[in-house]
């Protein structure tokens, strides 16, 4: 294989793992908080076509993705009011919004099918992007492609180095305790379930803007489903994230790949792999009991109502 | 600021336990009659193709039992996985194991006949679905692997299996090589209930008597006690004796095994043969379904119903008022919302209070 | 007591809305497997329904029902429609044979017609497809023509004879340019994902094809293509918006002729069972511009078009070896239907192994 192909692969790959990365770490935070949004397809979705109007309506890539954040986290402080003000399940809630936004971003979108999108331009950094090999993997990208790794960077250093983070995770580790601390933990949660709204609307812009710069209905495939997937696959860190999401975008490439060169696997055998990996690192990673312990938000799930 | 207050009720409001679906109601018609009128449609034309529409003939309450059938049967499986802390949103791949493994015996020996069929068929269904289930349940009790994420990727794993299936080695061999299985003899077929009045199966009978006999054991029953008390609060359950590993398999091995025989019900009593894809979601529907029907089987009778309505009546207005189905999602999801948001008020009072700044933190 | 109800329902219904009484000579129904925006499959029976309104105005009345799963789902919307007093319905998914059959066995006074599929127990249903191979032929003999590599990258949906018929005449067409034409096939297992549509076309430009075909729905393989700058062939839809400087050539479905006519045939009351699979020759398919590409290789695509429509030359004629080396069709020999319905082997050169 030579270079120039194996940079083309990781490009094909980064591309995947962009939107699947973005969202999941979105959802981190909400789940790091105690909340499991189930809604996140359906958040992506609305993102993918606000994203793809707005950019269409004003002549600005973006201005699309601006859009679709703010739809994002409008859109999940729907679930916010109906799962924390009013306690409902937030298994249903998250499905229900789901549903809602496919219904919703189809409605919304029915002028856009047929259009060619604008697409996100790749920003070239001065210096880095002539760094043999390297500069053309990392520093000739799109925005939402940095936006991807500072955001992972940035929400590691919060999680786990800074006080607002530590109260995040008192949060979602304990509810009841955090309230006694004096922790405010409806807003804590409000503010995180916005959070993973306008990351899902980001990741469904990437969709509609940077990965296949168009709008059709149902354009997010069940992107949103392997974000959740991706949570918990990285046992809730941020940097396991990133190597699951472009562990996942790989299997996808890999596959058609090995179809290329004439491999005569089933199809959907190799199509099944990505699910049946996730399993298996699941499953090893839940066998180290303690880590699994340290990690997981006890209070996921669970609906919180302060007795004043 | 404007805040939403709740304020634990003493005990549940036997009042708002009934009324709450008609508030909800009330508000997804007012909420779908802005919207139908922001279409320029006619709100009451869309409101009644939705809710009475369906009910008018009997042919479309026929319907009505074959769509609500498969989550009738699931959710009721899946209450008693939730009830005692087992977040099993697999329902899907275990529905269609069910229907592979209950299929194999028309597919495979399609010689074999007589009335031996169909029970036969019914039993492996729910063996397949069962089986399905036990592999997240024994991910769990052995490593404690996240059961929500397990027996979601099982769910694609059981949909390519059924592709690959009905495309590959299962591919009926007079088909001309489409994607489908050979359709069943007339012994593998599920019997309607009443003859000629409609295409409504057996299936929406088991769904029933099943979700009925799951009502006694979870409220009449020590077994019942024991679901709850372990999904309450494991560390009592286990002072009580009970075992809380015993207690993944048997949630996941019911529901897997309800969600398999509405699986096969559904291949034999309404498709007639396996296809790639034989469920519209019905496992993940199902989900929706048994908090809708507050994870009691008769509440979940209910609400099964209801959801079928929807579905049934957002066909019906696209037909009649001209909307697209993408109106009757949204519609669907207002309805959902607006009936979650009312159960609130079983459990809590809700107040809207003023508060001023920095009053939060006293 | 149910009449009663059912009367004072009815009644109920009448008065709450007079609108939809309209008096139309036949209602023609159309059931679509996928959203009408799709830019794809849906979307081109969709515009067949909009070109029977414009043909017949008020004397047509028309309605449609989108993302009909197959299944249970198909039999009751199948039902709905004939129960609503619709004269023709059209099915427009394979998937939906069995209901289709079921349905009109109840319903003898309605009109069915199935599309691609090959039942029709009753005789008031017809079937009627499109012959989309004839048009891979022609991309086959352009990518040979144009591709500097000699080797085109299709990507295909899954691997029924719909589609191995289409890859088997594709290469039938280049063959008949380059005798050692390659092509390499993926399989994206689905008909409608952008994202992963994308990725499969990103896989096979990085493996050094230079001309993609697909039998996928969406536009995405396209705007790849166009962003890679290499050629590439539309599909369904004429997909030139989204590669303006790639597209070839597409392959667009273009049902309005027969559903016109079909329609047409219920309001003068001459409608009859039927099995059609048309072609080039009636319009069903339609090639869009020859673009991008020299005006001699353009001009041979044209004359192949020419030749296919007057019946002069058609793909599968021997003589043709199997991917085995077996001989299937010996010098001269034309395709049996049943073969060709059933197709499910590769011919001699294509560089895959087909999915069992």
């Amino acid at each position: 294989m030579t270079p120039e192909i194996a940079i083309a692969i990781f490009l094909t790959i980064a591309t995947a793992a962009t939107p699947l990365l973005i969202a999941a770490l979105g959802e981190l935070v909400v789940e790091r908080s105690g909340v499991l949004n189930l809604g996140v397809e359906g958040m992506m979705v609305m993102g993918a076509v606000t994203g793809f109007g707005a950019a269409q309506i004003t002549g600005s890539a973006y201005l699309g993705l601006l859009a679709a954040i703010i739809c994002g986290a409008l859109f999940s402080l729907l679930f916010g009011v109906l799962t924390l003000s009013l306690a409902t399940n937030q298994v249903a809630t998250g499905l229900s919004l789901t549903l809602l936004g496919l219904g919703a971003s189809g409605m919304i979108g029915e002028n856009f099918i047929g259009l060619p999108g604008i697409k996100l331009k790749a920003i070239e950094i001065p210096l880095l992007s002539d760094i043999p090999v390297i500069g053309r993997l990392l520093f000739a990208q799109d925005l939402i492609f940095y936006i991807s790794i500072l955001l992972t960077i940035a929400i590691w250093y919060f999680v786990f180095k800074t006080r607002a983070g530590l109260t995040l995770r008192s949060v979602g580790d304990n509810h009841t305790s955090a309230h006694a601390l004096g922790i405010n933990v409806l807003k804590v949660r409000y503010l995180a379930v916005m959070f993973g709204g306008a990351c899902a609307g980001l990741a469904g812009a990437h969709l509609s803007l940077v990965y296949t710069p168009q709008w059709t209905e149902n354009m997010t495939a069940g992107r949103g489903w392997i974000a959740l997937a991706l949570v918990v696959f990285a046992s809730w860190r941020p940097l396991r994230i990133v190597a699951g999401a472009y562990l996942f975008g790989a299997v996808t490439i890999a596959q058609f790949h090995a179809q290329a060169q004439g491999v005569a696997i089933p199809s959907q055998l190799l199509s099944s792999l990505p699910y049946i990996a996730t399993i298996i690192v699941l499953v090893l990673i839940s066998t180290n009991k303690r880590m699994t312990m340290k990690n997981t938000p006890a209070s996921l799930g669970k609906p919180f109502v302060p007795d004043r | 600021m404007i805040r939403i207050q709740l304020e634990k009720r003493a005990q549940h409001s036997a009042i708002f336990s009934l009324t709450s679906p008609l508030i909800a109601l009330a508000i997804t018609a007012t909420l779908g009659a802005i919207m139908f009128l922001l279409l320029g449609k006619s709100p009451t034309a869309a409101l009644y193709s939705y809710f009475i529409e369906p009910l008018t003939d009997m042919w479309s309450i026929h319907e009505l039992m074959i769509k609500a059938a498969p989550l009738i049967l699931i959710a009721t499986g899946l209450s008693i996985c939730f009830l005692s802390n087992n977040w099993n949103i697999g329902a899907e791949g275990q529905f269609i194991l069910g229907g592979i493994f209950g299929s194999a015996l028309p597919i495979l020996y399609p010689e074999f006949t007589g009335p031996m069929v169909l029970p036969l068929m019914l039993i492996m269904g729910i063996i397949g679905g069962a089986a399905y289930a036990t592999i997240p349940a024994f991910l769990k009790a052995k490593f404690s692997t996240n059961e929500i994420l397990s027996s979601l990727m099982l769910v694609y794993v059981a949909q390519l299996f059924l592709d690959w299936l009905v495309r590959g080695p299962w591919r009926n061999p007079e088909g001309f090589n489409f994607p489908e299985s050979r359709t069943f003899h007339a012994d593998a077929i599920l019997p309607e209930i009443w003859f000629a009045s409609g295409r409504a199966h057996w299936g929406f009978a088991f769904a029933i008597i099943i979700a009925v006999l799951m009502w006694f054991v979870l409220n009449k029953t020590l077994k019942g006690f024991e679901v709850r008390v372990l999904g309450l609060s494991p560390r009592a359950g286990r002072f009580a004796g009970f075992s809380e590993n015993k207690m993944i398999y048997t949630a996941f091995i019911v529901a897997g095994g309800l969600a398999g025989l509405a699986g096969i019900s559904e291949v034999s009593g309404a498709i007639g043969q396996l296809r790639p894809v034989i469920s519209p979601g019905y496992g993940f529907t199902a989900i929706i379904v048994a908090f809708l029907g507050r994870l009691n089987p008769l509440g979940i009778i209910a609400a099964g119903l209801i959801l079928a309505l929807s579905y049934l009546g957002g066909e019906a207005a696209q037909i009649s008022i001209g909307v697209s189905n993408k109106v009757s999602a949204v519609f669907q999801g207002l309805l959902l919302f607006s009936v979650l948001a009312c159960d609130t008020l079983i459990h809590y009072k809700i107040k809207i209070v003023k508060t001023m700044r920095g009053k939060a933190a006293l | 007591m149910k009449k009663i109800t059912k009367t004072i329902l009815g009644a109920a219904a009448a008065t709450l809305f007079a609108s939809s009484a309209m008096a139309a000579d036949a209602k023609a129904c159309f059931i679509y497997v996928g959203p009408i925006g799709d830019f794809g499959w849906s979307y081109q029976h969709h515009q067949g329904l909009l070109a029977v309104e414009e043909a017949y105005g008020d004397k047509v009345e028309t309605a449609y029902l989108e993302s009909v799963p197959e299944g249970a789902d198909a039999e009751r919307a199948i039902e709905r429609f004939a129960r609503s007093g619709c004269n023709i319905i059209f099915t427009t998914s394979f998937g939906y044979m069995d209901p289709t059959n079921k349905v009109a066995a109840k319903f003898p006074d309605v009109k069915f017609e199935h599309a691609t599929g090959y039942k029709r127990d009753t005789e008031n249903v017809a079937t009627y497809s499109s012959k989309f191979y004839q048009g891979r032929y022609i991309q086959g003999q352009i990518a040979a023509k144009l591709s500097e590599k000699g080797e085109a990258g299709y990507i295909g949906s899954f691997p029924i004879p719909e589609v191995v018929r289409g890859i088997n005449s594709f290469m039938l067409g280049a063959q008949s340019v380059n005798p050692d034409f390659k092509v390499k096939v993926v399989w994206a297992n689905t008909w409608f994902d952008p994202g992963k549509e994308a990725d499969a076309a990103k896989s096979l430009i990085d493996q050094g094809v230079d001309i993609i075909t697909q039998h996928t729905d969406s536009t995405a393989p396209m705007q790849v293509a166009e962003e890679r700058g290499i050629k590439a062939f539309g599909q369904a839809s004429d997909m030139i918006e989204f590669g303006k400087k790639t597209q070839l050539t597409a392959i667009i479905d273009d049902w309005a002729p027969y559903y016109v006519e079909r329609v047409g045939a219920v309001l003068d009351g001459t409608w009859k069972s039927q099995d059609v699979w048309h072609g080039l020759a009636e319009g069903n398919v339609v090639m869009a511009e020859y673009a991008n590409m020299p005006d001699d290789v353009a001009a041979m695509a044209k004359e192949t078009e020419e030749k296919i429509k007057s019946g002069e030359l058609e793909p599968f004629t021997g003589p043709i070896t199997k991917q085995d080396g077996s001989e299937w069709l010996a010098e001269g020999d034309k395709a049996d239907i049943g073969t060709m319905l059933g197709m499910n082997f590769y011919i001699k050169g294509v560089d895959d192994k087909l999915p069992q």
